[in-house]
């Protein structure tokens, strides 16, 4: 546990510290212009754009996208014990064991896994933030209570926590999106804090210290908005590791108590029951998960690139 | 200490209180475990109102951590800072952190190296002018956007309203480094530092902002302090010049002294290793042997004495006894050395910059 600990802080800090560099040819305005360049040039980002497009394209119009209701049980009269109809005319992707239309679902689903993912990871970093800024900004025993803190949460494995808060908070879709938020809280306040800190020792903050503004405002308005690349950066990824956890979670049993209501985790979890005789049930939810993730991974990865000096062209 | 002035132009000077008084200063960083390192060894000097200074040496002999001790702003742990340091009679070894941030900005300001990496990437030059008008003098919103273009415009930037809203990557070296100038004497400081303001610059625009400085401290009575490494520099801007080498000053003299008759051997060799317009063509240059990771520990004697041609036994303290002492040598000078050089190996000035004139 405590190699794993080290690996993973070790991680983080090397992230923070990367963005604490401050490229020679200008940053800022110029910096942000000449990522995106970078990133419209870079196949991997694109590729990873046009997954994340695509998804929040799917997730906003899914009643408009959808072909059926994805709560009819339109065929369930055709279901039998060991065999469920395949794709045939209005069902592209056939239906589940309850007659539903597979494709409805996937695509109602997905606004379940986008509203999991982007409000727990929004809340994980909120609230890691505010404890890197404390931690950042006042160094000292604030530094080390907060850190000791985040060190207890980064050594305890992410679904494992998140299983357990679960648990603790009760089967309903508010507790699954804290319990993921809980797992996201340290990975962001430990990056803000480690780039919050490289950016205190540059030589911006000296020279506006050496004119003798109020630190508050040199944390704030200098530090601060120059710490936060990574922590964009982190959103993203973060925002992959909230919809695999979001599915692992309701696969288990601990999301949404309203199992009629379509969720890829659930879909797949339901799917198990089916899986000698039917197991693309399985597959296409699972597809789902990994093509999602793996967009904002790819979208997250090809944007830290970007924003990092050392790539810079 | 001596403050006496020699020549004609500092006597009116002479009589006025000194703006800065830096007296036995020493500075050493230390580490959890290790002995530590003697970044500052003892330096006294003092600045006049409107006199400039300069700290000359090689990288690495203190210069700027000089200046962040004056300025309060070494870093709180593993640093211990020793002797006196009087802003207008204020003690400022010691002070408390508010006591230093009133006065930074406002009655003591500095000038860094780097132009660009001193200047907030993210932030519009405006915002930053103003928030020193905002901190100290009070200004707000329109009123203190007004004063900005105009402190921008008398530091020489063209067309300074558009400036304002502009960031730090869309002005040239040159004007960022005026932007910096123009933050520094927002509110008319007594003292300004200036630590090696022109070294990232090229050097027609280290020509152009080494007059704008003598411009603007000149009409003020600022106390300059000039921390420079480039003798053009002084030769062109320095009223006074205390020569460091490794932690400590070696020698002090008037600009013209100094130049005319250099004492210290270190001074003759840096004097010796600069390009000149009056000696013939072909002549070759003398560098000083080795370098300053070269010097011993003043301890154990004169520090220079392992690179110096003039050293004898006596340079080291086990054979003198004592280390070597800074003497009065002559009106307005000093010298920390047992054989300095007897005659002048140089004449007038070096012409490396623009500003030498
Ligand atoms: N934060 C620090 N921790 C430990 N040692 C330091 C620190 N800052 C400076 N020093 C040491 O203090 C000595 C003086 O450094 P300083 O930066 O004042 O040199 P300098 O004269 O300004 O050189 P340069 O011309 O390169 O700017 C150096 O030997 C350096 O190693
Ligand atoms: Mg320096």
């Amino acid at each position: 546990m405590t190699a794993a600990l080290g690996h993973r802080r070790e991680k983080i800090d090397a992230l923070a510290a990367r963005a604490g560099q401050v490229p020679a040819d200008g940053g800022g305005v110029s910096l942000t212009k000449s990522a995106f360049r970078r990133l419209r040039r870079d196949p991997v980002a694109i590729i990873g754009a046009v997954i994340v497009v695509v998804f929040l394209l799917v997730a906003a119009f899914a009643p408009l996208l959808a072909p059926r209701d994805p709560l009819e049980q339109a065929l369930l009269s055709q279901v039998r014990q060991g065999s469920i109809p395949g794709a045939q005319d209005g069902f592209p992707l056939g239906v589940d064991q309850l007659g539903r239309d597979v494709l409805s679902r996937l695509i109602y689903g997905s606004r379940q896994s986008l509203m999991i993912g982007v409000i727990s990871t929004v809340l994980g970093a909120v609230v890691g933030m505010a404890l890197g800024v404390l931690a950042g900004a006042f160094g000292g025993w604030a530094d080390t209570l907060v850190m000791r803190f985040v060190d207890i949460l980064l050594s305890i494995p992410g679904l494992l926590m998140a299983i357990s808060i679960s648990v603790l908070l009760g089967q309903n879709q508010y507790a699954l999106m804290i319990a993921i938020a809980v797992t996201q809280v340290p990975v962001f306040a430990r990056l803000l804090r480690g780039s919050m800190l490289a950016q205190r020792d540059s030589d911006y903050a000296l020279a506006t210290k050496a004119l003798g503004v109020k630190r508050s405002r040199i944390v704030f308005t200098h530090v601060l908005p120059n710490s936060l690349s990574p922590v964009i950066v982190q959103g993203t990824l973060s925002l992959a590791t909230a919809i695999i956890e979001a599915a692992a979670l309701s696969f288990l049993g601990l999301g949404d108590p309203d199992i009629s209501r379509p969720e890829w985790g659930a879909m797949l979890a339901s799917a198990q029951a089916v899986l000698s005789f039917r197991p693309q049930l399985a597959i296409y939810p699972a597809l789902c998960i990994i093509v999602v993730a793996l967009g904002f991974t790819l979208l997250g990865e090809s944007l830290r690139e970007a924003l990092d000096p050392k790539f810079r062209r | 200490m001596s403050t006496a002035f020699s020549a004609g132009i500092r006597t009116a000077l002479a009589g006025q209180a000194p703006v800065l008084e830096v007296e036995e200063l020493s500075v050493r960083f230390t580490r959890r475990g290790e002995a530590g390192t003697q970044a500052v060894d003892g330096v006294s000097f003092s600045v006049a109102p409107g006199e400039t200074i300069g700290l000359v040496g090689e990288s690495g002999c203190g210069k700027s951590v000089t200046s962040l001790a004056v300025m309060g702003l070494l870093p709180g742990r593993g640093v211990q800072v020793g002797g006196s340091v009087r802003l207008d009679g204020q003690e400022l070894v010691g002070a408390g952190d508010r006591t230093l941030r009133k006065l930074r900005g406002a009655d003591m300001a500095m000038v860094f190296q780097d132009p660009l990496s001193s200047l907030n990437p993210t932030v519009t030059i405006g915002v930053q002018v103003t928030e020193v008008l905002r901190q100290h003098r009070g200004m707000n919103g329109k009123e203190a956007t007004e004063e900005a273009a105009d402190l921008l415009d008398r530091v020489g930037i063209p067309d300074p309203r558009r400036r304002l809203g502009e960031y730090p990557h869309q002005l040239s070296g040159g004007m960022r480094q005026r932007a910096l100038i123009a933050m520094s004497l927002a509110c008319s400081p007594r003292l300004l530092i200036a630590d090696e303001p022109t070294t990232a610059l090229d050097v027609t625009i280290q020509a152009q902002i080494l007059e704008l400085l003598r411009e603007l401290v000149q009409g003020s009575g600022t106390a300059l302090v000039m921390i420079t490494h480039d003798l053009g520099v002084v030769a062109g801007l320095c009223d006074r010049v205390h020569v460091m080498y490794a932690g400590k000053i070696i020698e002090t003299a008037e600009r013209r002294d100094l130049f005319a008759r250099p004492r210290h051997p270190y001074t003759g060799g840096l004097l010796a290793s600069v390009p000149r317009l009056d000696t013939p063509r072909g002549t070759a240059l003398t560098p000083i042997r080795g370098s300053a990771r070269d010097a011993i520990p003043w301890a154990q004697g004169c520090a220079f004495a392992p690179r110096c041609d003039s050293g004898q036994d006596d340079c080291l303290t086990e054979v003198a006894g004592t280390t070597v002492p800074l003497e009065d040598d002559g009106p307005g000078r000093e010298l920390r050395c047992r054989h300095p050089l007897a005659t002048a190996p140089v004449a007038g000035s070096p012409t490396t910059s623009g500003a030498d004139r």
